[in-house]
């Protein structure tokens, strides 16, 4: 079990120094995800299960005979990390009712990327937190299919070319807006859902050490730089999830029985082009297409701060039982 | 002595279900293997047993579920029919091959397209491969037997692999059959708690379901391959206990009046009651005709089926799916290919009948015979027909 260098100079009560996902792993140099995920499993302890779905994680992390995995994990297909997880809250929790296991309380996490979160395995997702299963859903997002190529997903960015959605003579490469993940959760009446980066390390850990505490569903939506898909340096990885914050294309905020709450203020935005020029999959982009970008990215964050500054949390609301009669 | 009740199959098959001390079950509702899901959440919500129920959004969603549960240790049961099956099929070779056992329903009916509802056997024949035990019942008793021997199967260490016991849908599942249940006591006897190789838990972290190359991978199909085939001597330990505590026999390869027959019908699920009946008209027309009904279908019982069929002359093969483009139905191929290196061997009438829900009736039958007599008489060969079916 490996430590981190100078850990107890740096931040000793703030991050778990146990390694949940060891080195060794085969994750690329400058690899944003394996990096979101070591933060994740930190934050989450000893307590935890992880059903992962297949993708880049899978992949690095469990090539038979070896295993990076010093947690409980369990991979099935890609499309069902959601329905396997729900399947293990249910048997842990009927075996723990029935005394055939420990009588202590142990987190159920799924795992996905943003195909098996956005894509194929929405269903399941959508399924599993409806029916409000005690469990935590992390989608570590790096904007496109990158385990099988680079392909495009509906997670990736306007304007992003991969190999899917190339840029062309005719074409600027992804032609739609990335879809919001973290608001259809929210529309699902999940009770904690929260975007984080692990660019900002400590604010990833104490969302997700909240989402440990919730008793029922959260959403955990990872934002996650892939130097190789993205094709910018491996070295700017850190530097570029802070650009997508400090540009308001990805803001960090939670929403807890859907009141919104930013928890990341940005009180000096930088224009989008600090976070686009850094990264070959925008370098075809126009002035005008990343104008248009420009206002998008606005138009987003200002509708997020009207929630943040409207909207009451539903805890908040006092029901009347008594109509229910 | 258990009392004999009368019992709608499906609504039996959730009972047998609950006399299995299961954890968990997930289940999708699709006709006609709803009655099994809406039995089994009666039983549950009124808390005749201790489980949780998924109610989950997708049978791929079901199948995924009780996985993740069955790696927990749990027990757990699923049922499903038809495009609920094949919703399941990418998923059903990794819970194989993940050796987790699992315990499931099928209530057979045909696959789309045309959408139909009624009852053949192409659902579960798309499955042939995924290395899953595979039982046939053809009454309802057998439905309350195979199922409760579907969970020792599943769990057994020398197998450790999914189980699914078929019911012909609506034939089956939706006839009021006389059952008799086996005693709680007795249950717990034949089927103690499950003893798991692994689980997912903290107090002793596994890494399950990982990514394998070509330097491991076939070596993973073959130890799946070979659990399957050894899983015919536990599934033989299974039917001999059975007889033991609760009196009825079963065997892989069933027979009737095979001994002496020279013609005999082979089939698979409910069919067979109909065939018995045809074979007693096709004596009393002095005709040896019998019957040979496969319960085992995976692994398939090769020895007790040459044997079963080592004198006959002709067999008639009622397939209910069909190999399209092939050589007829996938129970005539398996036949054939079985047999193909025997010094002496019958030859393989393989009927494709009974598809999607087409009633089949003991005149049917004795035509079928009459049609295969005839052709062998004159010695014309007969790969594989369409029965009954226009155009």
């Amino acid at each position: 079990m490996s430590l981190i260098q100078n850990f107890d100079l740096y931040a000793p009560k703030l991050v778990d120094r146990k390694e949940y996902i060891c080195s060794g792993h085969r994750a690329c140099q400058g690899c944003g995800e394996v990096l979101g995920v070591r933060l994740v499993c930190k934050a989450l302890g000893d307590e935890t299960v992880i059903a992962n779905a297949t993708g880049c994680m899978e992949i690095i992390s469990s090539m038979y005979p070896f295993t990076a995995w010093e947690m409980p994990w369990i991979h099935v297909a890609f499309e069902n990390a959601a329905a396997v997880a729900s399947g293990v809250e249910a048997g842990l929790k009927a075996l723990r009712r029935k005394g055939k296991i420990a009588d202590r309380d142990v987190k159920v996490v799924g795992m996905a990327g943003d195909g098996g979160t956005m894509d194929i395995g929405l269903q399941a997702l959508s399924g599993a937190m409806e029916r409000g299963h005690d469990m935590i859903f992390v989608c570590f997002d790096n904007e496109a299919y990158m385990n099988t190529g680079i392909q495009r997903s509906s997670g990736t960015p306007m304007g992003a070319s991969t190999t899917t959605s190339p840029a062309g003579k005719v074409s600027m490469g992804q032609k739609t807006w990335k879809k919001n993940v973290a608001e259809i959760m929210v529309a699902h009446g999940v009770p904690y859902v929260a975007t984080v980066c692990p660019s900002y390390p400590l604010d990833l850990i104490r969302k997700v050490e909240k989402a440990k505490k919730v008793k029922g569903p959260s959403y955990i939506h990872c934002f996650t730089v892939c130097p190789t898909g993205w094709r910018s340096a491996s070295e700017l990885t850190v530097a570029l999830g802070r650009l997508a914050v400090e540009t308001l294309i990805f803001p960090l905020y939670e929403v807890e029985d859907g009141k919104y709450r930013l928890t990341v203020d940005v009180d000096n935005p930088r224009p989008i082009e600090d976070y686009l020029k850094h990264q070959g999959r925008f370098r075809h982009l126009t002035p005008d297409q990343i104008r248009m970008i420009q206002e998008r990215v606005y138009l987003e964050y200002n509708k997020l701060m009207d929630k943040v500054e409207n909207l009451q949390a539903w805890s908040d609301l006092k029901y009347d039982l008594g109509l229910l009669d | 002595m258990a009392k004999r009740v009368g019992m709608e199959v499906a609504i039996a098959a959730s009972e047998a279900v609950a006399l299995c001390n299961i954890d968990m079950a997930a289940v999708y509702p699709i006709t006609p293997q709803s009655h099994i899901a809406e039995h089994l959440s009666d039983i549950i919500a009124d808390g005749r047993i201790d489980a949780e129920f998924v109610t989950v959004e997708s049978e791929h969603s079901a199948i995924s579920c009780v996985a993740g549960a069955s790696a927990t240790g749990a027990r757990v049961y699923t049922a499903t029919s038809s495009q609920g099956l094949m919703l399941m099929h990418e998923i059903l070779p990794i819970v194989s091959a993940m050796r987790l056992p699992v315990a499931m329903g099928i209530a057979n009916r045909a696959v789309s397209g045309p959408l139909n509802i009624l009852n053949d056997h192409t659902d579960i024949m798309n499955q042939r491969d995924a290395g899953w035990v595979v039982l046939f019942s053809e009454n309802g008793q057998e439905v309350v037997d195979l199922t409760i021997q579907s969970f020792k199967i599943a769990e057994h260490p020398d197998v450790r692999l999914p189980t699914c016991v078929n019911i012909d849908g609506f034939q089956l599942t939706h006839v009021v059959e006389p059952v008799e249940f086996p005693e709680q006591k007795l249950v717990n006897k034949f089927l103690p708690p499950r003893k798991p190789f692994a689980t997912l838990h903290p107090d002793k972290p596994a890494t399950m379901g990982t990514f394998a190359m070509s330097d491991i991978f076939p070596e993973v199909m073959k130890a799946k391959d070979e659990a399957l085939i050894g899983a015919k001597k536990v599934v033989l330990d299974v039917f001999a206990e059975w007889k033991k505590l609760f009196g009825r026999e079963y065997r892989p390869v069933e027979t009737y009046m095979a001994d002496d027959a020279e013609f005999l019908f082979v089939t698979m699920g409910s069919m067979g009651e109909t065939a018995e009946v045809a074979v007693n008209e096709l004596r009393k027309e002095g005709i040896a005709a019998g019957l040979v009904k496969i319960r085992l279908w995976r692994p398939f019982p090769l020895d007790e089926f040459r044997a079963a069929v080592k004198k006959a002359k002709i067999l008639a093969v009622m397939d209910r799916a069909i190999v399209h483009g092939g050589m007829g139905g996938p129970v005539g191929v398996e036949i054939r290919s079985a047999l193909y290196d025997e010094k002496t061997r019958p030859a393989v009438h393989d009927y494709i009948m009974g598809l999607g829900g087409r009633d089949v009736a003991v005149t049917d039958f004795v035509k079928m015979a009459r049609a295969s007599l005839e052709a062998f008489k004159k010695g014309v060969r007969k790969d594989y027909e369409f029965y009954g079916v226009r155009g």
